[in-house]
């Protein structure tokens, strides 16, 4: 066993490890600070989501059918998020639609195929600067490409796009630990029977790493849903009143929706944005417990 | 050695895929599989083609910027004051806007890091697995919280309540850096407090048996076996912070306001490089003027800032890395 | 737990399910069903983009617009002035919103596409000038005198404005300089850049939502700025407006909709639409016109801003006329 900072034992055997009252004082103190430190981050998420819940849910219980189904309305009690809800339900599965099946084909092949060259290294670390890269330069990308170059405009295409290209690289990511967690007797025994390295990867390495991998694109996606700046900077349409038939039909969002509606004046569209924001959190959840019940349910622990 | 603790680190500890001429491994000749195997290769090369594309956007556009404005003046100037109209007299010194980031960037790792590295530590040495089975959905949470969201949770509830009752309400500005700090640190916490996590549960127990087997407390081999042997996930989970922090747009141009100010007074509004190209791309600017252009030029620099820093963390991590063989 | 963790997890999902399909299926109206009545003779999509002040008055003009031709899809963006310009002298969009008039690289850039278009003035924005509500001393202030304030170097205390006022420190709020306010704040009380007029500070609180420039203003006793009337008009209690004028001596006004409408408060911007000619071809682009310049004058209020002179509405109409099919 070989560990290359080693500071512990000397240490321990100079001192003589009584434990003396200040020791146990000092050892229940440290306990009490990660207490405080982890319910910090708790207490944190809790009063935001009862800052939000306060200023908006009047609102959302008066009339929910009529917030839910209704458009935009230059009248905050008229006003609703039909279009910016479905706009964002439509964007998260076209997304899902393209980055998944490309971040695992990634993901599959930089573990199982990819020789140990100068190529796979430079992409490799192509990935993992990709992952930090803001969310308004994948904006700025999708203007430029999608919507100008491709001439897709503020489409439903260009915005899901933007989002599956900005969502990549972590997909990749998930996808890598979730294959790299197969043990490698599974491969060997494979091998043994028979079976060309596609096989394998097919029949034992890919159903094994997907439910990790499903989680982590899940969580992925539910950050993607709540982004603003890039469809803002792409210039997704605020108002608009159906919802799109076509992968070209230009389509809104809900943040877009909330972000717009708190620059208004009247303060009713400050609680409708509040309102608005209820229903991102409750999506936002509603993803997040999807990805965990995979998770527990489906993840083999070998 | 059949089964090995799933690590978090990259692939480096595992023998490279491509090197199995030593295992039972077939190479396949069905043109079917070597087709589907072309097919993964474009997926994973894909993502080179995403940063040409970036690069290649930000540097035309940058490019015509660079030609009115000077590069050794965008990045000496002191003052960032586009003006009024197409921007051709304004001055286009971004330092104050990197001195925007780097506060927001120094302040939430500020309140990031003791909370993700205290609440990592608990989660992997104290608590039990009940609790970190409700801790750990809670803190995805956390992380999935839409920025619009924190950023006004930040103004109507942060500044107000918080930072003007503690230090007055003389001192504080409605929009600060303090406000953008605390936002985008609690949006960090997840990712510190979950890969630190990783890397903590990746020590092996038996450095923290021989710990408890010479009479330490559970304090001393967290502090003292863990810690050190996690270093390098904890350092990587900072930079990766950090990184989230750099590119953080709408928190901070919600809570720390927009004004673009040499300062270290953290209760001043300032603004970061994400929040004025977000302001630029909304704003009344025309396209192909000067103003517009600066935004290129700001997006060309965060992605250099970017770089950097994965080129940075790479190498401490590789410096730090324990292996335990 | 297991169990409970599975059962909730299935609940949650379900519910987001009901909810997605209750949104895309409820009050349906693509076929002019539920609440929109109205003929559906007319079909087509026109597509708006530009100023973000202007947008909520053609959102206003849709939204009446959908109920009487439902066939009709208009959707709005909000890419700013500049911004859509761009895209209009692209060929990209039918109307553009704008909250100043085009400039000269704009009218070059639509004849360099051949983009025919004409301009309608449909409404204007007032500018206020406040304080906060616990201020006591400041009631009106002229041109210069903000001119004083504005430009670079200015004023850092009251006193430096008006002897009169007390020596506390200035605190300004103001839009950032992406916004159309500050552009037209700073050509009306600094003047023309071109000519000579001095630039404006740039140390002040610059935010780019109005909403978060009154919040700021109302905490500070001190306090200086400017925004869009609209948002004094929902914030009264907290904001102390300041009369204004172009002359030291010359009548001092404050803000209202009749001062606005009358031309007689001199801060006040003209807001536009501009639409291509060939747009104005197809018969639903037309009609969406002539709708937009019939009711703006009693929808404008809604939204926060004023009517123009009715003259302006008239004169559009007519310009209007000879593209109308019908």
């Amino acid at each position: 066993m070989s560990v290359t900072t080693g500071t512990l034992a000397p240490r321990a055997l100079r001192r003589g490890a009584t434990r003396s009252g200040v020791k146990i004082l000092i050892d229940v103190a440290f306990a009490g600070l990660l207490f405080v430190g982890t319910i910090t981050a708790v207490i944190a998420l809790a009063t935001l989501i009862w800052t939000i819940l306060d200023a908006g849910w009047a609102r959302l219980v008066g009339d929910p059918v009529g917030f839910l189904t209704n458009y935009v309305s230059r009248l905050p009690a008229n006003a609703g998020i039909k279009a910016g809800l479905v706009g964002s339900a439509y964007l998260m599965v076209v997304t899902a639609v393209i980055c998944f099946p490309v971040g695992v084909g990634a993901a599959v092949y930089l573990e199982e195929f990819a020789p140990r060259n100068r190529l796979t290294n430079f992409v490799e670390s192509n990935i993992s600067n990709l992952a930090g890269v803001p969310s308004v330069v994948y904006g700025l990308l999708g203007l430029g490409i999608f919507a100008r170059f491709l001439r897709m405009g503020p489409s439903l295409l260009a915005g899901a796009l933007t989002l599956a290209v900005m969502s990549l690289p972590v997909i990749i990511v998930a996808g890598r630990e979730a294959i790299r967690a197969v043990p490698d007797s599974i491969r060997e025994g494979a091998y043994a029977l028979g079976a060309t390295k596609w096989q394998l990867t097919r029949t034992q390495v890919l159903p094994a790493a997907l439910p990790g991998t499903m989680t982590g694109t899940i969580l992925a996606l539910s950050r993607a849903i709540g982004e603003t700046a890039p469809l803002l900077v792409i210039g997704l349409p605020v108002v608009i009143f159906t919802l799109p038939d076509d992968l070209r039909d230009p389509v809104s969002a809900l943040p877009l929706l909330i972000f717009n509606w708190t620059s208004r004046p009247q303060p009713a569209f400050a609680e409708a944005a509040a309102a608005a924001s209820i229903v991102l959190l409750a999506l936002l959840l509603a993803m997040n417990a999807v990805a965990i019940f995979i998770r527990n349910r489906y993840t083999i622990r070998w | 050695m059949s089964s090995r603790p799933p690590s978090s680190s990259p692939a480096g500890d595992r023998a490279p895929a491509g090197d199995r001429s030593t295992s039972l491994a077939r190479r396949s000749s069905r043109t079917g599989e070597r087709v589907i195997i072309r097919g993964l290769f474009v997926c994973a090369v894909l993502s080179v083609a995403v940063t040409v594309g970036i690069v290649a956007v930000l540097l035309v556009d940058a490019f015509e910027f660079f030609r009115e404005v000077s590069p050794l003046d965008f990045l000496t100037g002191t003052v960032w004051a586009p003006g009024a109209g197409a921007g051709e007299g304004g001055q286009y010194g971004v330092l104050p806007l990197l001195n925007g980031t780097l506060m927001i960037a120094v302040g939430s790792v500020v309140v990031g890091l003791p909370l993700g590295v205290l609440t990592a530590i608990f989660l992997s040495e104290y608590a039990s697995d009940r609790v970190r089975g409700l801790l750990k959905p809670t803190l995805e949470v956390l992380a999935g919280i839409p920025t619009v969201v924190v950023g006004y949770f930040a103004l109507q509830f942060i500044t107000p309540d918080l930072l003007r009752p503690i230090f007055g309400e003389e001192n504080v500005f409605i929009f600060n850096a303090a406000a953008g700090s605390i936002a985008v640190g609690l949006m960090i916490v997840p990712i510190i407090a979950s890969i630190s996590e990783d890397a903590m549960r990746a020590v092996p127990s038996s450095l923290r048996e021989a710990a408890y087997g010479l009479g330490s407390t559970k304090r001393q081999v967290s502090l003292r076996v863990v810690v050190p042997a996690a270093l390098s996930g904890i350092i990587a989970s900072v930079i990766l912070g950090v990184s989230r922090a750099v590119g953080e747009t709408m928190a901070v141009t919600i809570a720390a306001g927009n004004t673009p100010t040499l300062t270290w007074n953290f209760f001043e509004s300032i603004q970061t490089l994400t929040a004025s190209i977000a302001q630029t791309v909304q704003g009344e600017a025309a396209t192909g003027t000067v103003r517009y252009n600066a935004l290129f030029a700001l997006g060309l620099t965060l992605f250099v800032i970017t770089l950097v820093m994965n080129i940075v963390s790479g190498r401490i991590v590789r410096r730090y890395r324990q292996v335990y063989s | 737990m297991r169990q409970r963790m599975r059962r909730r997890g299935w609940l949650l999902g379900l519910t987001l399910a009901i909810v997605l399909v209750a949104a895309a299926c409820g009050g349906d109206d693509d076929a002019g069903g539920g609440d929109t009545g109205g003929g559906t003779n007319l079909t087509g999509r026109i597509t708006v983009d530009g100023s973000s002040t202007v947008a909520p008055v053609t959102e206003a003009i849709a939204e009446e617009f959908r109920k009487e031709q439902s066939g009709v899809e208009v959707t709005v963006g909000t890419s700013g002035t500049g911004g859509g310009f761009t895209k209009f002298c692209n060929g990209e969009t039918d109307i553009q919103d704008a909250s100043r008039a085009i400039n000269d690289e704009e009218k070059a850039a639509c004849e360099g596409k051949s983009i025919k278009y004409q301009e309608f003035r449909i409404g204007l924005d007032g500018l206020a000038v406040v304080s906060s509500s616990q201020n006591q001393f400041v009631t009106q202030l002229s041109f210069d005198q903000m001119a004083d304030i504005w430009k670079e170097g200015g004023a850092t205390t009251w006193n430096q404005v008006d002897k009169s006022f007390p020596n506390e420190k200035l605190a300004i709020f103001a839009p950032d300089t992406e916004s159309g306010t500050y552009d037209f704040f700073t050509e009306e009380i600094l003047g023309d850049p071109e000519e000579g007029a001095p630039k404006p500070r740039t140390d002040y609180t610059a935010s780019s939502d109005d909403n978060t420039l009154v919040q700021g203003i109302e905490g500070e006793a001190n306090s200086w700025g400017y925004f869009g009337f609209a948002y004094y008009q929902s914030n009264k209690e907290g904001l102390k407006e300041i009369k204004v004028a172009k002359e030291s001596g010359g009548p001092y006004i404050a803000p209202s909709a009749e001062t606005i409408e009358s031309g007689e408060y001199p801060l006040s911007r003209p807001l536009f639409i501009y639409v291509k000619e060939d747009s104005l071809q197809r018969a639903e682009v037309g009609q969406f016109v002539k709708f937009y310049l019939e009711q703006t004058p009693q929808l404008i209020a809604d939204v926060g801003y004023v009517a123009a002179p009715q003259d302006d509405y008239a004169q559009g109409l007519a310009k209007l006329q000879p593209f109308l099919t019908s």
